[in-house]
């Protein structure tokens, strides 16, 4: 597991409340996501309670509190991939994968997180794998996409 | 500088839209080719130019000769197009697409002016202007195209006559909610206090919407002078920009922005010797579509959970950390350099009384030619579908505006002008700009479904009507796609929807149930359908559909055999396959090879079968 150096992190950042966020995006881009002692440090850090520190992070989608996997699938649910058959293709991808989303394969191969919209509407169904993005994408592209992860 | 180039000019499309088509391996190519064949080019990466069905989009401007452009561009047909018109003088116009030239010429060789395509003609781009010409990276192009010449004419006015001027041109929030620009800044302007901050809300969360995406990577200049000018008008010196994490391209962009309007003293203490102090901070978000909301963007940079507060007082009179606060739109402060550029008259030029300028939105789903547009407001519906998007191939069914806030209209709806109020008494919403057409494939319920778990999902919980009545509508709804609809479960829907509009706090949840809302309204029989047939016209709800292989065109290729997970489709080759419905999981893959593959015989239907009404009784 990587080590993350948290006086690096927090000497960028004031100690203000406004900082937790900022800091906890931080810590989830070293270790990605946000382990019970990287809330103990922030805790420390800002001097606020690990609760309140849990309760905001808990609320946004983007922190996970679990390891991920070496490589990270996003399928897109925005209105014009479902349109497009989005629910579909996310349901291969768990029958292909064995996993439902928001979780991650037993090897630690993939993990698979449903989200909103990537952005990408005229190009749908769109996933994403790491920084690599697919679109116009079809049940039939999957293994062969995924073949090229390790 | 780009106009006068002594050497070839390739643009590409790297945006988002063209990253995901591929854009990156055709700009290997033409890296590869330029230097393979030893040819001097200079490689611009634009943003999107609007007709995304097109990307990966490749234009080349050969010096003293028009610009053009390439659609679809392959990493092989952009090696071809580029040797084939830099070496031999070819510009292979059987494979353009449109010219840039002001006219046709001896150059363009009977390729159509771009801006004359049937997509591009009707619109007018002002917040996009730049987007597909200039290097967002690069401040210099946006100075070379009047950039910054806004904000500079706002430093020789007053504020109060900015907001006047502003006042003049009719702006409207262009986030959704269209309420005018300047009020918001009057009442900031006129609160007591020095501390004042000014806000982007960048943090576009409704599915099927990528404008303020598109704006920013292609153009974030012209937000971040929209800003400044804002700010100088309210007097905030401190700005922040809230975007969603989700953006990474357009987080780098902006970031290099700032740091090149540092270097450039467009950002800090007397700003171009104008006595103005502004600087400004990205906040990412992280991942809560109600922090679109404005009360609930604050707590998030305040460092908090994004719940929503109630109103007043409102943002711009005790906001961020207590002080008055504005929070402006991507694409509304990307209209304000050319307001104070070209002034409010220029401004009313567009538009209709009440509505004026132009808005950009995403024209996507079930369309022939999908993308980016801007078209001034009051085009009729129709207009956009058909005249620009080309139509659907399959019949048209409905159009959804504003996104999960908005509402379905259906075919009756086409001639309404796409304004503020025409569209809110239709009973949708303009929102912030996403129009998802949809055809005969799309079911209506279905699609309630979908926005209806979105809402709930993303619900901040802090209100019962709408945390408790939006999953209760949801299990409704699930039951109905399912084929255990009952008879009073619409009068249900109906009554919930109303308890949660007026029983919630923020605009979420006052919304939330305009899908559900609308499509009860205009496709009553639809619903009816699935109720009380279990039957599902547009064949989508699984449980109320079976996979069938038509015996006739089966080729016997067993390519679907091949690709089924649970071994529903067998038979051996050259025979008509079996499809055995008890093992069949709808996954679409039989379906999907069945159509494309060139041995297969496109043998496969989906049907939705009508039982009768009296099964329901047993």
């Amino acid at each position: 597991m990587t080590k993350v150096d948290y006086i690096g992190v927090f000497s960028e950042f004031k100690g203000e409340e406004g900082d937790l966020i900022p800091i906890l995006q931080r810590i989830q881009g070293k270790l990605g996501f946000i382990s019970t002692e990287a809330i103990r440090h922030t805790s420390r850090f800002l001097k606020i309670s690990e609760n309140q520190i849990f309760g905001v992070a808990s609320f946004y989608s983007q922190f996970r509190f679990t390891e991920p996997g070496r490589n990270s699938i996003k399928v897109c649910m925005g209105t014009a991939c479902h349109v497009r058959g989005g629910q579909i293709l996310c349901e291969a991808v768990e029958r292909e994968l064995d996993i439902s989303s928001g979780h991650t394969t037993e090897d630690k191969r993939f993990d698979l997180q449903r989200v909103a919209c990537l952005g990408c509407c005229a190009l749908a169904p769109v996933i994403q794998i790491n920084d690599d993005i697919y679109s116009r994408m079809t049940v039939i592209r999957l293994k062969e996409i995924l073949n090229k992860y390790e | 500088m780009l106009k006068g180039s002594k050497i070839p000019i390739i643009y590409l499309g790297t945006a988002s839209c063209g990253r995901a088509a591929g854009a990156m391996a055709v700009l290997e190519s033409v890296q590869k080719t330029l230097k393979r064949n030893r040819l001097k080019g200079k490689i611009v990466q634009v943003g999107c130019i609007g007709p995304c069905y097109l990307e990966p989009l490749m234009d080349v401007t050969l010096p003293g000769r028009p610009r053009i452009s390439y659609a679809n561009v392959s990493p092989e047909k952009a090696k071809k197009i580029i040797e084939s018109y830099l070496i031999e003088g070819d510009p292979q116009p059987k494979l353009a697409v449109g010219h840039f030239g002001d006219e046709d010429c001896e150059f363009t060789n009977g390729i159509p002016r771009f801006f004359d395509l049937p997509m591009l003609k009707p619109q007018v781009r002002v917040v996009l202007r730049n987007c597909g010409f200039i290097d967002p990276e690069e401040i210099d192009h946006y100075l070379a195209n009047e950039g910054y010449a806004g904000m500079m004419n706002a430093f020789r006015k007053k504020p109060e006559e900015v907001i006047a001027e502003v006042k003049e041109a009719g702006l409207r929030g262009r986030g959704g909610a269209g309420f005018p620009t300047h009020k918001k800044w009057e009442i900031c302007r006129s609160s007591p206090g020095k501390t004042k901050y000014m806000i982007c809300n960048a943090d576009e969360g409704d599915p099927g919407a990528f404008m303020n995406r598109s704006l920013i990577e292609g153009d974030p200049h012209s937000v971040l002078e929209g800003m400044l000018i804002a700010a100088y008008a309210i007097g905030a010196s401190q700005g922040y920009i809230y975007i969603r994490a989700e953006y990474p391209l357009a987080i780098a962009r902006l970031k290099k922005a700032i740091t090149q309007m540092r270097e450039y003293g467009f950002l800090g203490e007397n700003i171009q010797n104008s006595g103005f102090d502004f600087d400004v901070t990205i906040k990412e978000g992280a991942g809560a579509f109600v922090c679109g909301e404005e009360t609930a963007l604050i707590a998030s940079i305040e460092g908090k959970r994004g719940m929503p507060k109630s109103r007043p007082p409102f943002p711009a009179v005790a906001g961020l950390f207590g002080k008055p606060t504005i929070i402006n739109n991507v694409e509304s402060l990307g209209t304000l350099p050319n307001i104070l550029r070209n002034g409010a008259s220029w401004y009313k030029g567009y538009g209709t009384q009440g509505n004026y300028g132009t808005k950009a939105f995403s024209l996507v789903g079930k369309v022939r030619r999908s993308g980016l547009i801007e078209v001034p407001l009051g085009m009729t519906l129709r207009k956009i579908i058909f005249d620009i998007g080309g139509g659907s191939r399959k019949p048209f069914k409905a159009v959804q505006t504003g996104g999960p806030s908005g509402g379905c209209l259906s075919e009756e709806f086409l001639d309404t002008p796409v304004d503020y109020e025409s569209l809110s008494a239709a009973g949708s919403i303009m929102g912030s700009g996403g129009l998802i057409v949809m055809d005969e494939d799309t079911c209506v319920v279905d699609l309630a479904r979908y926005f209806l778990d979105f809402t709930q999902k993303e619900s901040c919980g802090k209100c019962s009507p709408c945390r408790v009545g939006s999953r209760h509508m949801v299990e409704i709804l699930d039951r109905i796609i399912k084929g255990d609809g009952q008879a009073d479960d619409l009068s249900r829907l109906q009554t919930l929807g109303e308890t949660v509009k007026r029983g919630s706090l923020c605009g979420l949840g006052q919304t939330a149930p305009n899908p559900v809302m609308t499509t009860l309204r205009y496709f009553r029989p639809e619903y009816l359908m699935h109720v009380a047939e279990k039957h599902c016209p547009a064949a989508v709800c699984r449980e109320l559909i079976e996979y069938r292989v038509i015996p006739e065109k089966c080729t016997g290729c067993q390519r679907c055999v091949s690709v089924c997970p649970t071994g529903a489709i067998t038979g051996p080759r050259a025979e008509p396959h079996n499809l055995d419905p008890s093992k069949c999981i709808k996954c679409r893959a039989c379906y999907e090879i069945c159509r494309f593959d060139a041995i297969a015989g496109d043998a496969i239907i989906i049907r939705s079968k009508r039982r009768a009404s009296d099964e329901q009784a047993k």
